[in-house]
């Protein structure tokens, strides 16, 4: 099979939630270079970005967001302004890392190429109907194992690759105050399909997806009340990957958990996951809500794409969830809302 | 759940020695103990013996042991042996049927302690102990595999209310060097070997199945064991090396209808021979085709109410067995009749246990609708 990565299939979105992007440009020049960048400024923040030269990249601003999507009730500050990225870009791929993460080394001592790790996994196929033992069987050195049976040995498209962080794992603010000194230091070789019908937490900080296939489905859905820029104040994308996998699961498609790493951030700010404790204990509440939700949708044979289950979704978070918190109501109408934007912005031409 | 980090030390695994057997089926000499024996010294052996009974195997020195061959098979079961392969692995779930401890670990003889990168002798049964004394995650899956390992937690997202897991009553390890392949994938690949060696262990997802191997492999046989048959092989039957498979399958489904945990990943052990792929693809040609059937057949298995012990589970997957796939294949009728006479085989020698009811309530399962 072809991994061969045309440049012009994927195009690169980082949410830019600081201003000076240099050391992070400068460090991951070897992976990025080759591909188009979508900067997206977060509106929240007030000076200019610095991007050091040599990049083919957009930088889009609060103003360029307010141009091309007009009066909208999505909010796009902070993590989810990335979302924006997804909705002008016109590849088949998008790659989206935090401004706060750097190439990780594998256990080799190899600098990691991300980027190319995600295209990997989105350019094989994915196996979520059985358990593989020897993990991805498309890898090198690799293959099913005995008792697979052949007629599931095609696999399917994988639309979602899901890479993991050495150093500061992504842990939620109880954890981290908990464990504040902990790293991950364990580098696991290994990628694997994420089974058919298993939930996950689908963390923002390092995955690529297929845009042809997933369009609405990678979606900004859930905002808490409080809402921060640290991870640990985020559901985002735990709502939104957990939207992804009832889709894949209900259209065939794949999603892949594992490699590739990226080395994550310098210090737990321990201080501060405190306060986001006292502030954001609403997330991690509102997870014991929302797992058993999607654990339950069960989407029409006539939801035949992703804007369809997302519709059909979002009908089924008002009527089930709404009752039970603000935030949920909320995140209905703001997934109705995405699939108008992408209707009129995201799926304009390739 | 130890915080290592603020009480420095982690509590080292128990060794379990009075509680846990290892079982191995031969038909060669055991040699291969004598790499093990730092490990498997304070164990009680049981070993099965296929083949010619009046063959004699020779064991290393300073093990305790108990060996079974054709001849005590038959003696001990009467007509009942009939459910015990000839000329196959699969007589080692008879090693499971006469061991009264908690739990087994079973080993292939062509199995050698593995090495992990750093260089260090893998300790596979500490590996696995931990494994078993730990608990599964089977209900949402935790993007950073056990979280009960040192250095490992849930992510962010994780639902408190599943973070004490479940029971684990299954520990699946791997293999470097010889992969467990088939036979058509042995026949294209004959050189690959398998030298990745990936630092995880996981939960397999309620509702997964996988295809589950016997080289290497730990269970808690007070919770499982009677799922444990390696079903009708070998000699006089018309497949071969599916015993393992079928064990896996019928133990799957029952351990998530109980909700019970399986774990795969670590250990690994060096797996040294290739066993002949012509022949393998004589004994594998039915489970090649028929396994097209059977994981379409247990994946959609469902027990009624009533099936609250692992027994009982076990005779209604008999009776699905049987009008299910016997009309793919007579041999069907014959694995569910031997199911079942398996089942009265472990009763008969396993008479106070109760299998399976004190797992009939689970306080932290999945959500109803499911």
């Amino acid at each position: 099979m072809s991994l061969n990565i045309e440049d012009n299939e994927v195009d690169i979105v980082i949410a830019a939630l600081r201003s000076d992007l240099t050391a992070f440009m400068e460090k991951w020049r070897p992976f990025f270079s080759r591909f188009h960048l979508i900067i997206i400024k977060d509106p929240d923040v007030e000076e200019d970005l610095q991007i050091p030269p040599g990049f083919d990249h957009q930088v889009f601003t609060k103003s360029d967001m307010a141009q091309i999507l007009g009066a909208t009730s999505i909010n796009f500050t902070g993590h989810s302004c990335r979302y924006f990225g997804y909705l002008v870009s016109h590849k088949k791929y998008i790659i989206s890392i935090d401004d706060d993460c750097l190439p990780a080394r594998d256990n080799a001592g190899t600098l990691v190429d991300a980027v190319a790790q995600h295209i990997v996994n989105l350019k094989t196929p994915a196996t979520p109907f059985f358990f593989n033992t020897l993990y991805d069987p498309f890898c090198k050195g690799a293959d099913f194992v005995r008792g697979y049976p052949f007629s599931l040995r095609n696999g399917v498209e994988c639309v979602l690759s899901c890479g993991l962080w050495l150093n500061i794992a992504d842990y939620d603010a109880p954890t981290q105050v908990v464990k504040p000194n902990d790293r991950n230091v364990r580098y696991v070789d290994a990628v694997m399909t994420v089974p058919v019908r298993a939930l996950m937490p689908v963390s923002g900080i390092n995955f690529g997806f297929n845009r042809e296939l997933l369009g609405p489905a990678l979606l900004p859905g859930l905002r808490l009340a409080g809402e921060g820029k640290e991870r640990w104040e985020t559901m985002e994308d735990i709502w939104c990957g957990l939207c992804t996998k009832v889709v894949c699961d209900h259209l065939g498609l794949g999603v892949k958990s594992g490699l590739p790493y990226v080395w994550r951030g310098d210090g737990v700010d321990v201080r501060g996951a405190m306060d986001s404790l006292k502030r954001e204990w609403e997330g991690v509440k509102l997870m014991e809500e929302i797992v058993p939700f999607f654990q339950s949708v069960r989407l029409p044979s006539t939801a035949v794409t992703a804007e369809d289950c997302v519709i059909e979704m979002a009908a089924m978070v008002k009527e089930q969830l709404g009752p039970l918190n603000p935030v949920f109501a909320s995140a209905a109408d703001a997934m109705v809302e995405w699939v108008k934007l992408w209707k009129a912005v995201g799926s304009q031409g390739a | 759940m130890v915080d290592s980090g603020l009480y420095g030390a982690v509590p080292s695994t128990p060794l379990l020695k009075d509680e846990l057997d290892i079982v191995i089926p031969t038909i060669r000499n055991l040699d291969f103990l004598e790499m093990w024996r730092p490990f498997f010294q304070p164990y009680h052996l049981i070993i099965v013996q296929d083949g010619d009974p009046s063959k004699t195997i020779k064991v290393p020195e300073g093990f305790d042991y108990k060996l079974y061959n054709r001849n005590d098979i038959n003696h001990m079961l009467g007509p009942k042996a009939s459910c015990i392969s000839v000329k196959d692995s699969a007589c080692r779930c008879f090693g499971f049927l006469v061991s009264k401890k908690k739990y087994i670990f079973t080993i292939d003889d062509d199995c050698f302690v593995a090495k992990d990168p750093s260089g260090k002798e893998i300790n596979a049964l500490e590996q696995h102990i931990k494994n078993l004394l730990s608990p599964s995650t089977p209900f949402f899956f935790n993007t950073l595999y056990d979280p009960f390992r040192e250095g490992a937690d849930f992510v962010r997202g994780y639902p408190f209310s599943l973070r004490e897991g479940i029971t684990t009553a299954v520990s699946h390890g791997l293999w470097l060097n010889i992969p467990d392949y088939d036979a058509p994938t042995q026949l294209v690949k004959p050189l690959e070997r398998n030298t990745r060696y990936v630092d995880a262990v996981l939960t397999i997802p309620m509702g997964t199945l996988f295809p589950m191997c016997g080289m290497n492999l730990a269970f808690n046989r007070e919770l499982i064991g009677p799922a444990m048959y390696f079903g009708l092989m070998g000699d006089g039957q018309p497949i071969g090396r599916y015993d393992d498979m079928w064990a896996g399958w019928c133990s799957k489904v029952i351990c998530d209808h109980l909700a019970l945990g399986v774990k795969t990943g670590l250990p690994y052990i060096w797996h040294s021979k290739a066993s002949d792929p012509f022949a393998n693809l004589r004994k594998e040609y039915n489970g090649i085709h028929w396994q097209e059937e059977m994981v379409p057949f247990f994946q959609s298995v469902k027990f009624p109410k009533g099936c609250t012990t692992v027994q009982k589970c076990y005779i209604e997957l008999s009776k699905q067995v049987k009008a299910r796939l016997g009309k793919l294949d007579p041999y069907f009728n014959k694995l569910a009749d031997s199911m079942v006479t398996w089942i009265e085989a472990w009763d008969e020698f396993n008479p106070s246990e109760n299998m399976g009811a004190a797992t009939a309530e689970v306080p932290n399962g999945p959500a109803q609708g499911k």
